[in-house]
């Protein structure tokens, strides 16, 4: 899915030294551009980087070919950029959780595709380990099917899954050091170690940046090596949903 | 997260609408047997956690990457990165842990769930399992539905027995697209607890004050009956 851009990518500032990936949010959103291929992590929004999406709004970038689990709610995570319509492209497992969205795919303004959750969560990973996609035999005999080649293998029938790949990558992190290693936050965590490994250039966002050397190495969920910048979060600017209500059904 | 039986039986009355959510839920807990491992779906299914005693070492798993997640925090305590696929907050356990997405779905594929407890728009007397696209209607996508129906191995549908409309969800064959083929072992509605067999479905239960024949007249299939069904 990925398209380069060389002249634009020129203009850039350099990518920060490999030993302090910390940036300021303002040089992250250089790499931002209209038309660009993006992945997120996140669940629900849980997980997805609150000031990267935001800033992201802001600058008003548009036509955007997004790759994620879902949607988010209409304003809760990647949610507001269907709010305000910056989205072109949509490949999720699932956009219940946002009528915007369901509206504009109803009204052909947005172009959805679905991939079963386990499904695209290995796309994405096969995307950042190299590889050329999965085989699976989920959705097999239902729609999920439309579009994919059928192997058989050694008696095996299986859909061919190819890999998933993206501009940029997106990330939310508990915490971050200036190598670019991440650790996360619970269920914050989902899609977020296997999104960073698959963009051409990923920014993590991180809630606290620390001294190389305070992680401790086994802990380490995804290595900085597939990090290129870190920025540092300014947290979570909406309300969940869960607070919203007055009782939980 | 998977789309399914959002309470809309009952008609216009809420509270009605709740007793009924609440009715299959408790029904459907009773078939979580002591030391399983199980994933709850979005909606009706996600209250069954409720009814489950916390003492037979049950181990809830969310698709969201959390194995051992307990009940809802107190007011106040609820952490916004802690939370079900629904996006609701629960706790930790002791011996939970977190995984990525790839991990979670991992665990489903291989055969590691002992159940899943999904809501259903449609269930086919063969066991197929519809819950995730109404066409022109209703579009929320599959979400992990498809790896959780396919995979579990036991597939509890949930399900009011009609819809809004009066139509029965139990039907001899799915109109809407399917999640799976063949793969609802148990159907568990406000009127009744129906197992997919070889031979076809087959009566296990009846909600009590009501009867045979109105459940066998709101089901879209034929329905075989024991001499005697229990009444739950």
């Amino acid at each position: 899915m990925t398209a380069g851009a060389p002249d634009a990518a020129a203009a850039r500032t350099p990518l920060p030294a490999r030993t302090n990936k910390v940036v300021p949010l303002a040089h992250a959103l250089e790499y931002f551009h209209d038309g660009m291929t993006l992945m997120y992590g996140g669940f629900g929004g849980i997980g997805t980087p609150p000031t990267l999406t935001k800033a992201l709004l802001e600058a008003g970038v548009r036509d955007l070919s997004l790759i994620g689990n879902d949607a988010g709610f209409p304003d809760v995570g990647p949610g507001p950029l269907f709010v305000n319509r910056r989205v072109r492209r949509l490949l999720a497992s699932h956009i219940g959780s946002n009528p915007v969205a369901g509206e504009q795919m109803s009204r052909g303004e947005l172009e959805v595709e679905f991939s079963p959750q386990g499904t695209l969560a290995e796309r994405i990973r096969a995307g950042g380990m190299g590889l050329g996609g999965v085989l699976v035999d989920v959705g097999l005999g239902t729609v999920a099917e439309t579009g994919k080649a059928r192997l058989k293998l050694e008696g095996r029938t299986v859909l061919v899954e190819p890999a998933l790949t993206a501009e940029v990558a997106i990330v939310y992190a508990a915490k971050a050091d200036p190598l670019g290693n991440l650790v996360f936050d619970k269920t914050a965590r989902n899609f977020n170690p296997l999104v960073a490994m698959a963009g051409d250039i990923t920014i993590a966002e991180a809630d606290e940046i620390v001294a190389v050397g305070e992680l401790d190495p086994e802990c380490i969920v995804t290595p900085g090596i597939f990090v290129d910048m870190v920025v540092q979060s300014e947290g979570i600017h909406w309300t969940w949903v869960w607070e919203q209500r007055e009782e939980h059904p | 997260m998977s789309a399914g039986a959002n309470g809309r039986a009952g008609g216009s009355n809420p509270a009605a609408a709740v007793d009924v959510r609440r009715r299959i839920a408790e029904r459907a807990a009773r078939e979580i047997k002591p030391g399983t491992v199980v994933n709850l779906g979005i909606g009706v299914p996600t209250l069954v956690a409720d009814y489950v005693p916390h003492d037979i070492g049950v181990v809830f798993q969310a698709e969201n990457g959390m194995l051992g997640y307990g009940v809802a925090p107190l007011p106040g305590h609820e952490d916004g990165h802690l939370t079900n696929a629904g996006g609701l907050p629960v706790t930790e356990t002791p011996g939970a842990s977190y995984f990525d997405s790839t991990v979670a779905f991992g665990m489903i594929r291989r055969g590691r769930l002992d159940m899943t407890i999904l809501g259903a728009l449609q269930v086919s007397a063969h066991g197929d399992l519809a819950n995730w696209l109404v066409p022109g209607r209703r579009v929320p996508g599959m979400g992990g539905a498809m790896e959780l129906a396919q995979k579990a191995r036991k597939v509890v549908a949930l399900t009011t027995h009609t819809s809004k409309d009066g139509e029965p969800k139990i039907v001899a064959e799915c109109t809407l697209p399917l999640t799976a083929a063949h793969c609802v072992h148990l159907i568990v509605t406000e009127l009744a607890v129906i197992e997919v067999t070889a031979e076809g479905l087959v009566l296990r239960e009846v909600a009590a004050g009501h009867s045979l024949e109105e459940v066998a007249t709101l089901t879209g299939a034929p329905l075989l009956v024991p001499t005697e069904p229990g009444v739950f």
